[in-house]
């Protein structure tokens, strides 16, 4: 496959443009990003810089690759990282338009590399249950009913790579923190901070800079591991009673 | 070529009966008290399992930790990955299950040649674990009464493995990154995100701190603690292809091993046999479908080496050859991963591997499909099956996988004693960094286990022997000359590294370095070409530092630096691999040396000559490292010919 590649560069000699490279020798069975190391090796080959992108695992489950693919948060495939998207999904002869999660919350550090330690900075809020080691029970004292911890399991598959807020008009990080907040909240264990957590979660993402939920679910639609939007609504509950009996106890 | 000089390793096991080890090392272990835990400081490196567990513990315990990621978050870290589960002697079925059992099949799985002194502990607080993590909110996999569900795994008869359908790894350590995230908040540990560690510094003997670079700006920091611990994983990736993420390295070991901690049992590597095969000379890494498969799928080859370009769908029943079955008819597709690896191996080498390049075996569901209806499959492996299609483009309902072994964890690591310290005083490895509990071979569902343990509930209690006697120390300065100088040889290596201007990538040595280790230190080895890897190895070392070429500055955010600098230290690394597996005149678990084998193909121990840890000590760039060992003493289990027949 023979691909022409339009690649946001920015730092270095870069103030921030897109850059167009040439790419001859694509395989379809390769990985999106294989295809990128291709293309840096090559560049490395010519004393060029290389593009910076982050990855780690490559099986789409460490959340560290990103990336906005012809507009799309991951790309194209639904339910599917940058990292396990593969090049029989393109065209040859295509052109791609490659850029890095955009959101005021997410500084670019260098071309697609971006800055989400926000994302800690919400889960340290409250992201949590307060069990120092040792201190737990046996484990098969606390029953939970098979139903209920599948959902909290779908709300807890979050891999915290970003493309929910990469995704929304408004740069939202509200389908990560409800992903958190519903996980913890429709657990037994999480019941005791219930209301804290939520509270501070919450207050944390304004802090942060990520903008307001106007019910898009561009969230939704391009999020990896199909986490629902039906978080957010849980979320908005627990917030409005958490809120509501802050006010009574005060 | 090796010179012996035995020096004994002391492992500090404790005296007494094996099943009172722990209970007595407990009650007597020095305490620090609360006040002067406030005085101390701890640095931890690596957020895995074994890291990200024991810095929200110490923080917990009122230490002063700091703790160290080379990650945007810690919650990146590999063990994100484990799929399958965690072994945990619960006997939540009442099926024979107990801590002692759980100790031996460790031992047994591991070839005879772990410390059982470190098993039995592991299995002893295998059952805290699951405790623990359940408080935090771990989704573990229930059944319909809400009670905790397990399922099997290789190596074993009973059904003791907990999971979160297969991203078990996931959830763990999500927990620990969340108790870690409390103790950031609470301002008992420091996070220092974007950090490697290159380097530690030692003060009179003992491990003072770390040299760490801002992997943003570059810039050197120096980092002091009372003590520091290496939670930095393994080194599979050393073989270039491998299940690892591909940020995995060697660099903390290999530079504490440079510092004078001993390296343990290096060659001992884990080839997992069910991964997707390699498709290309482009393949950056291979991706692992979980052990757990094995429950249900069934290994076979065509018989007739004529049929492995048919479909396989189309080869009836009796043309098949369900060898794991065939061979080892107690334990059939569940034999432990070496044997399993193996034997895939052996089928593929006699010309019955499948696929375009002759290198897969088949992994079948169809019986257990018609067995169990499409339903519970899917609600089983679901998400690895979705894996493999959207890898390879097949899908695992209708034709079987293909698969073929890979490298997944190395078992050799760090030297530990029974408090997980170093032969450098206040230098400790947890988790995958150390050698200590898998042998030879590593038990499925036991990595998980034991990070979490060491982290949890052994670095807890056995720091404090340490850090009792550190309470008068004081706050350590980081303008002592070993800081001054360590800085300033790491300074110069990248200096180094930044002005070699040759015209190679640093992927481009690794994927070269990984192919001679692959080659001729995977899955079966000989001496012939151990030693010519080890030349091959030094030729490419050489070949490394004149024509490395590393673009950008070491001033700036630069991910080729990063990646040179850990490639050398993957090449000095093989070297001591190869090294290490030919002097083992033997096989054991993963280690096959082809000219130890008995007459049907099995691994040949020898106990008598080869029952100890090697211990490597570094001497110096270009000299032969020391080797030191620590004999394996067994008190409680009878030492046999493993056999899953």
């Amino acid at each position: 496959m023979k691909l022409t590649l339009k690649i946001w560069r920015q730092g270095g000699k870069y103030k921030g443009e897109f850059v167009t490279y040439q790419l001859d020798n694509v395989n379809e069975h390769m990985s999106f990003l294989e295809m990128l190391d291709v293309l840096n090796e090559q560049l490395i080959r010519q004393k060029e810089e290389p593009i910076a992108f982050e990855h780690d695992c490559r099986e789409g489950i460490c959340g560290t690759c990103s990336l906005v693919i012809n507009g799309r948060p991951h790309g194209p495939l639904k339910g599917t990282t940058t990292c396990q998207l593969h090049m029989r999904m393109f065209k040859d002869g295509e052109t791609i338009v490659i850029e890095p999660f955009r959101a005021k919350a997410f500084p670019v550090i260098r071309d697609l590399v971006v800055d989400r330690s926000a994302f800690d900075r919400i889960i340290q809020a409250g992201g949590y249950v307060s069990v120092n080691t040792g201190q737990a029970p046996e484990a098969n004292s606390i029953p939970i009913e098979k139903e209920v911890a599948s959902r909290a399991f779908d709300a807890a598959a979050c891999i915290g790579c970003g493309a929910c807020v990469a995704a929304c008009p408004n740069a939202s990080a509200m389908l990560f923190t409800a992903a958190k907040v519903s996980h913890l909240a429709l657990l037994p264990q999480g019941q005791v901070e219930r209301k804290r957590r939520v509270l501070r979660m919450v207050a944390q993402m304004d802090k942060e800079g990520f903008g307001r939920c106007s019910n898009v679910k561009a969230c939704e639609a391009e999020c990896p591991k199909e986490i629902s939007v039906s978080n957010i609504a849980r979320m908005n509950r627990e917030y409005l009673f958490a809120a509501l009996a802050s006010e009574t106890m005060a | 070529m090796i010179s012996t000089d035995i020096k004994k390793l002391d492992a500090k096991i404790p005296a007494g009966p094996l099943a009172e080890k722990w209970e007595n090392y407990k009650g007597h272990v020095p305490l620090v008290s609360a006040n002067n835990k406030r005085r101390i400081d701890v640095i931890i490196v690596g957020t895995g399992l074994a890291g990200a567990s024991a810095a929200a513990s110490l923080g917990e315990l009122g230490y002063n930790v700091k703790v160290f990621t080379f990650h945007d978050s810690p919650r990146r870290a590999h063990s994100i990955a484990a799929q399958g589960g965690i072994n945990a002697a619960k006997n939540y079925r009442n099926d024979g299950d107990s801590v002692y059992r759980l100790f031996y099949d460790t031992i047994k799985g591991g070839d005879y040649r772990a410390r059982e002194a470190n098993v039995y502990r592991l299995a002893e607080v295998s059952v805290n674990i699951i405790d623990q993590c359940v408080a935090q909110g771990v989704p573990f996999a229930r059944d319909y009464g809400g009670l905790l569900d397990n399922r099997s795994f290789g190596g074993t008869l009973v059904s003791r493995t907990f999971y979160a359908r297969g991203q078990t790894g996931q959830q763990l350590l999500i927990g620990a990154y969340q108790a870690l995230c409390r103790q950031v908040a609470l301002g008992s540990v420091k996070l220092y995100n974007r950090h490697e560690m290159l380097d530690v510094v030692i003060v009179d003997g003992k491990c003072r701190g770390i040299i760490a670079r801002n992997l943003l700006t570059g810039q050197l920091e120096r980092h002091s603690a009372h003590a520091v611990v290496l939670c930095t994983g393994g080194y599979g990736n050393v073989f270039y292809l491998s299940t690892n993420a591909m940020l995995c390295n060697v660099t903390a070991a290999w530079r504490a091993h440079r510092r004078g901690a001993f390296f343990g049992n290096p060659c001992f590597t884990q080839i997992h046999p069910t991964c997707i095969p390699v498709s290309g000379d482009y393949q950056s890494k291979l991706t692992l479908m979980s052990e757990s498969l094995r429950n249900d799928g069934r290994c076979w080859v065509p018989k007739d080496p004529a049929d492995t370009k048919k479909h396989p769908n189309e080869i009836p029943e009796e043309a098949r050859d369900y060898y794991l079955e065939r061979r080892y008819p107690s334990f059939g597709n569940l034999v432990p991963r070496d044997i399993a690896s193996r034997a895939a191996k052996a089928e593929c080498d006699a010309g019955k591997g499948v696929g375009p390049t002759g290198l897969a075996v088949y992994l079948d569901f169809a019986d257990a499909i018609k067995r169990y209806g499409r339903d519970t499959i899917a609600a089983r492996y679901g998400n690895l099956f979705e894996m493999y299609e959207k890898i390879t483009g097949d899908n695992p309902y209708e034709v079987p996988m293909r698969i073929y072994p890979a490298v997944h964890y190395t078992m050799g690591g760090l030297w530990v004693d029974y408090e997980l310290m170093t032969t450098v005083p206040g230098l400790y490895a947890a988790g995958e960094a150390n050698f200590s509990d898998h042998g030879a071979n590593r038990l499925g569902a036991s990595a998980l286990m034991q990070g979490l343990a060491d982290g949890y509930f052994v670095l807890p209690y056995t720091i404090g022997a340490y850090l009792s006697k550190e309470i008068r120390t004081g706050p350590i300065p980081t303008n002592l000359p070993e800081f001054e100088r360590t800085e300033k040889e790491v300074a110069d290596r990248i200096h180094r590294l930044m002005s070699i201007g040759g015209h190679e990538s640093a992927e481009s040595f690794h994927r070269r370095l990984g192919k001679i280790m692959w080659d001729k230190c995977g899955m079966a080895r000989n001496e012939k070409g151990l030693k010519e890897a080890i030349g091959e190895i030094r030729t490419l070392r050489e070949e490394f530092w004149k024509n490395l070429y590393v673009p950008g500055r070491s001033d700036e955010f630069n991910p080729e630096l990063e990646k040179a600098w850990r490639v050398a230290d993957f090449l000095e690394l093989g070297e001591l691999m190869c090294i290490d597996a030919l002097h083992r005149n033997e096989s054991c678990g993963g280690h096959f040396r082809e000219e130890y084998q008995t007459a049907d193909g099995e691994a040949l121990r020898d106990d008598n000559n080869y029952k100890y840890v090697a211990a490597w000590e570094w001497s110096g760039e270009g000299a032969q490292p020391v080797l030191h060992k620590e004999p394996l003493i067994y008190e409680e289990v009878e030492i046999a010919q493993r056999s899953y027949k």
